[in-house]
């Protein structure tokens, strides 16, 4: 009956029909809603299409790029240094986490390494932005599942964090901290003490959110077998991040590819997962934070003394080249690809962004699926407007 | 599913918070009546510390959304030593920053050479009508008042704190 | 019925009652107004916020402020709407949710056998608007009503989401209808008459060992009670049962095209059916105005008054509570759960009570004593329900397993 060709996909079609006694024979007329672009689960302006029959979703087309904001064509018209403060706004929450992967393929091009107390400030706040941003995906999950309650808790945990990069960076939300080089300034005093502290608060929440959400049993209905993705297919939609890990896939770049940032000095643990639902790739990210909580408490004890800044011009020429680097965001892989003539600004820069290939697959998971589910979905494989559109 | 399921366990969290808010008190913070202290290093203004600014325009150079206006003349002014040659100095007709365009990446301040530029913590500023956003140089001077010291390192920092010219002089 | 009914009417009996209903007019209203603050200050409690605090003392003028405020919005029918309809639904939704309210005994001494009257111009009335014969009856319809609204206003809509939330409201009002009936049921068995006022009566006798009070959630054993706190929760659409108006998924719902004061109105209709709904659940399981009788009635008819807000404080704190800590159902899991798991339950729990009260009257006489005849019934009742549920849960697999292999698939393969 209907236009879905994958046979493991119909088999999982059929079994959710098969649950809900709707008969799979019984063909009644189409509906097409239009979830977006205003729509409170999108977050943004995401649009999905998708054709229903009753509650069943029987097509889903997302429609991105109503926040296209032309990043990429941009920084071709700015200079190294002022690429930095534009990029922080992709993946708004995250900010820190979108200058690290173009500074270091500057560095590359230009062939300089950060001093070691750069990169390990660099990996703290790498770190810290991953806590601020999945701690809010944790309350948000909540909320997509119509529970109120731990995105407030949220909020107010995540302050703590984004305290600590004010003070060391001065800027909330959108940092600037990172310089082709090293890092823009060295951490004030106490901060130190302060930043394990807004930790502790951190592995508190996830430990409350664990409690009040993931042994819910509602909420381990709604999510368990729901939108599962397998592993052959996640990888060739080119799913990064937690969402790939989810499915099985033990691939973090901050493991596999970490120079330029000191993911080599700490002991941790990617975590995997095997089932590839919804609750698989969120249970993942509770996991991330904890694993993030470590990581900053391991590098806080261990930064070492010296200069924060490489020997750099004052007048930044990057060298005629080009230079993939990519980094494990909090959503994602993230990569910059320069391509640089030799001048001032970058001739081109590619920006492959976790989110847009996040949520490509949204056609695939969400044939066959109901109403809520897409919500569900939507919600665990999380992206953010600024990151799918750039 | 544990000796206690999920939802109860759910329901005991929100529980303890509802004990906890009421006898601690809610973590709002109710803004126009109570304040937070941003952070030493907050971006919230620009202040300029006119003395130092020679006009040599790199900040409006390098500001990636053009939000900083700058116009000067040179002047002659009197020698430092008695019996010198009178010096030539940029003087300072118009220093704008419109905070409507600015996007607080703080590059100005970093490549001020002069020290002349510094960031304050201070964020009340909004205004009724967008034009009132374009700080001219008396009100961005003014700022400078509100400037706070520069913190102190963090242990094995090789960086030696700076210090703010107008504090300097009280 | 009312004493002050039985001897014909005069003209003095119809003032009273205008004076009644216009009073319980008044109270709902006030604590509907009152709910929707307590909603939202408690709901702000459970979150580590303030809530409202600026209108009135804590805030507690919020709802009065946010009434005023929608009364004078735009009012907006879209294009698509069909405007009688679109019109007639916040009312038909307002409507039944303040009837509902004028069953519910609010007060009274019911210690030593009272039946709750009091003495007011010196006729004998009961503290509730209405006590017709058909009490609880007259409860099912009204609810039922109340859906009408909500169906209607997602049809008149003339939009989609609207309609996605009205199709979830018919479906789940029908199918959790069947269990609040069913679990009323064992209290009606119980009382043994369907008037509100005998029902709180009956409850107010002295219970086992004099101090555990005589309530119906004993009496009847916990589980219609669950059912009904279970279904009545779904009745009323809060969480975790909110899907007809599913924030996240539907936008807002049947309510998604209304404005202004019609929207007022839904809001308000939801939040009185809240408060009938706690204060249906405190008179049918916790005796209503009826507190434990050994406390006696210190305050007089104020007693009852007490107890019967109490109780009712307590209900409205549950429903705040779950509404912040539950995620919300899938639609097709609220069914499974109304359809499997409710109605078996309260049906098979209806029959085991009946057995028992029949055992115990002694008319069975299968063993020598009625106790014993209670034991065997008891057992029989188990045994009955286990098979039960091992015939019910294997058809459920065979019917899914039919439908697989119609639909062309090997069963095991899909699992």
């Amino acid at each position: 009956m209907t236009a879905i060709s994958d046979r493991r996909q119909l088999a999982y079609v059929a079994s959710q029909a098969a649950e809900a006694r709707v008969n799979l024979e019984l063909e009644t007329e189409g509906m097409t809603l239009n979830i977006g672009p205003q729509h409170p689960a999108t977050h943004g302006t995401l649009r999905i299409v998708a054709q229903l029959d009753g509650e069943q979703v029987i097509q889903a087309e997302p429609i991105m790029g109503y926040m296209h904001r032309g990043y990429e064509k941009l920084t071709e018209v700015r200079t190294y240094p002022q690429v930095t403060t534009l990029v922080n706004r992709i993946d708004w929450l995250g900010s820190f986490a979108n200058e690290v992967p173009f500074i270091l393929a500057c560095e590359q091009l230009m062939d300089i390494e950060a001093p070691p107390r750069a990169q390990h400030i660099r990996t703290i706040l790498h770190e810290m932005a991953r806590m601020a941003h999945v701690t809010l995906f944790l309350g948000d999950l909540g909320v997509q599942l119509g529970a109120i309650t731990p995105v407030f808790y949220a909020f107010r945990d995540r302050e703590h964090i984004l305290n600590q990069i004010e003070s060391a960076t001065g800027g909330r939300f959108h940092p600037n901290f990172d310089r082709i080089g090293g890092v823009k300034d060295d951490l004030p005093a106490g901060w130190i003490a302060e930043s394990k502290q807004a930790v502790r608060k951190i592995r508190d929440f996830c430990n409350t959110i664990e409690d009040l959400l993931f042994g819910n049993e509602i909420f381990q209905a709604r999510t368990r077998g729901i939108g599962v993705i397998p592993a052959d297919i996640g990888l060739s939609y080119g799913l990064s991040g937690a969402n790939i890990r989810a499915s099985g896939v033990d691939w973090d770049l901050r493991r596999d590819n970490p120079n330029g940032l000191a993911y080599d000095k700490v002991d941790w643990k990617v975590w995997t997962h095997p089932d590839g639902d919804s609750f698989a790739r969120s249970w993942v990210r509770l996991q991330e934070v904890r694993e993030a909580c470590n990581i900053v408490e391991q590098l806080l004890d261990t930064l070492p003394k010296g200069p924060i800044m490489a020997k750099v011009p004052r007048i930044i020429k990057v060298p005629e080249g080009e230079a993939y680097v990519s980094t494990e965001n909090p959503l994602g892989e993230m990569g910059y690809y320069v391509v640089s003539k030799g001048g001032l600004t970058p001739f081109r820069v590619k920006i492959r962004t976790a989110s847009f290939n996040n949520m490509s697959i949204t056609p695939w998971v969400l044939k066959g699926t109901y109403v809520p589910d897409v919500i569900t979905i939507l919600a665990s494989l999380y992206f953010i407007l600024g990151d799918i559109d750039r | 599913m544990g000796l206690v399921p999920g939802l109860a366990t759910g329901l005991g969290i929100t529980f303890k918070e509802i004990i906890k808010t009421v006898v601690k008190g809610a973590e709002t913070v109710q803004y126009p009546h109570e304040k937070e202290e941003p952070a030493p290093r907050a971006r919230g203004v620009i202040a300029l510390h006119e003395e130092n600014c020679t006009s040599c325009m790199l900040c409006a150079r390098e500001c990636p959304d053009w939000c900083i206006y700058i116009e000067g003349h040179k002047e002659l002014a009197p020698p430092r030593r008695a019996g010198g040659k009178p010096r030539s100095v940029n003087k300072l007709d118009r220093f704008d920053i419109d905070y409507s365009l600015c996007m607080y990446c703080g590059i100005c301040v970093e490549v001020c050479p002069f020290e002349a530029l510094f960031w304050s913590p201070e964020y009340e500023y909004s205004e009724l009508k967008i034009a009132d956003l374009l700080h001219d140089k008396t009100k961005l001077g003014k700022w400078m008042t509100t400037v706070p010291e520069f913190e102190a390192y963090e242990a094995g920092a090789e960086v030696k704190a700076k210090k703010v010219p107008a504090l300097e002089k009280k | 019925m009312d004493p002050y009914l039985l001897d014909g009417v005069d003209f003095g009996d119809v003032v009273l009652s205008v004076a009644k209903a216009i009073l319980a007019f008044v109270i709902c209203l006030v604590a509907t107004m009152f709910m929707v603050w307590f909603e939202r200050k408690v709901v702000s409690r459970l979150q580590n916020r303030i809530g409202p605090n600026t209108s009135g003392p804590f805030g507690i003028l919020q709802t009065l402020m946010d009434g005023i405020k929608l009364f004078f919005k735009e009012d907006n029918i879209p294009k698509e709407a069909d405007p009688f309809v679109f019109r007639l639904a916040p009312y038909l939704s307002l409507i039944p949710a303040f009837l509902t309210f004028t069953l519910i005994p609010l007060g009274g001494d019911f210690n030593n056998g009272n039946d709750g009257a009091v003495t007011v111009f010196g006729r004998e009335t009961f503290l509730q608007v209405a006590d017709p014969p058909v009490g609880i009856l007259f409860f099912l319809a009204m609810s039922s009503l109340g859906i009408y609204g909500i169906m209607l206003a997602g049809w008149a809509s003339g939009s989609k989401y609207p309609l996605l939330g009205s199709v979830r409201a018919s479906a789940q009002a029908i199918s959790y209808e069947a269990a609040l009936g069913l679990s009323l049921a064992a209290v009606v068995l119980v009382t043994g008459g369907l008037s509100m006022n005998s029902i709180v009566m009956q409850q107010a006798g002295e219970g086992f060992g004099g101090i555990i009070p005589n309530f119906n959630i004993i009496v009847t054993g916990f589980i219609p009670f669950a059912v009904f706190l279970i279904a009545g929760t779904a009745e009323l659409n809060r969480p975790p049962f909110d899907l007809v108006e599913a924030e996240q998924e539907l936008v807002g719902g049947f309510h998604t095209e209304y404005s202004g004061i019609r929207f007022a109105l839904f809001f308000l209709a939801e939040f009185m059916n809240t408060v009938t709904m706690a204060a249906i659940i405190v008179t049918l399981f916790f005796g209503g105005p009826a507190g434990p009788a050994f406390l006696g009635s210190t305050l007089g008819w104020l007693t009852g008054m007490f107890w019967f807000l109490l109780k009712l404080l307590v209900f409205l704190f549950a429903f705040v509570w779950f509404r912040a800590s539950l995620p919300r159902f899938r639609y097709d899991q609220l069914m499974s759960l109304g359809w499997k798991l409710l109605i078996p339950l309260s049906l098979g729990w209806l029959l085991v009570l009946a057995g028992i009260r029949v055992a115990r009257n002694g008319d069975l006489g299968i063993a020598d004593s009625a106790f014993g005849d209670t034991l065997i019934v008891i057992g029989v009742a188990f045994a009955i329900l286990l098979i039960g549920m091992y015939v019910l849960r294997s058809a459920m697999t065979n019917a899914r397993r039919d439908r697989l292999i119609a639909a062309g698939f090997n069963p095991r393969e899909v699992n």
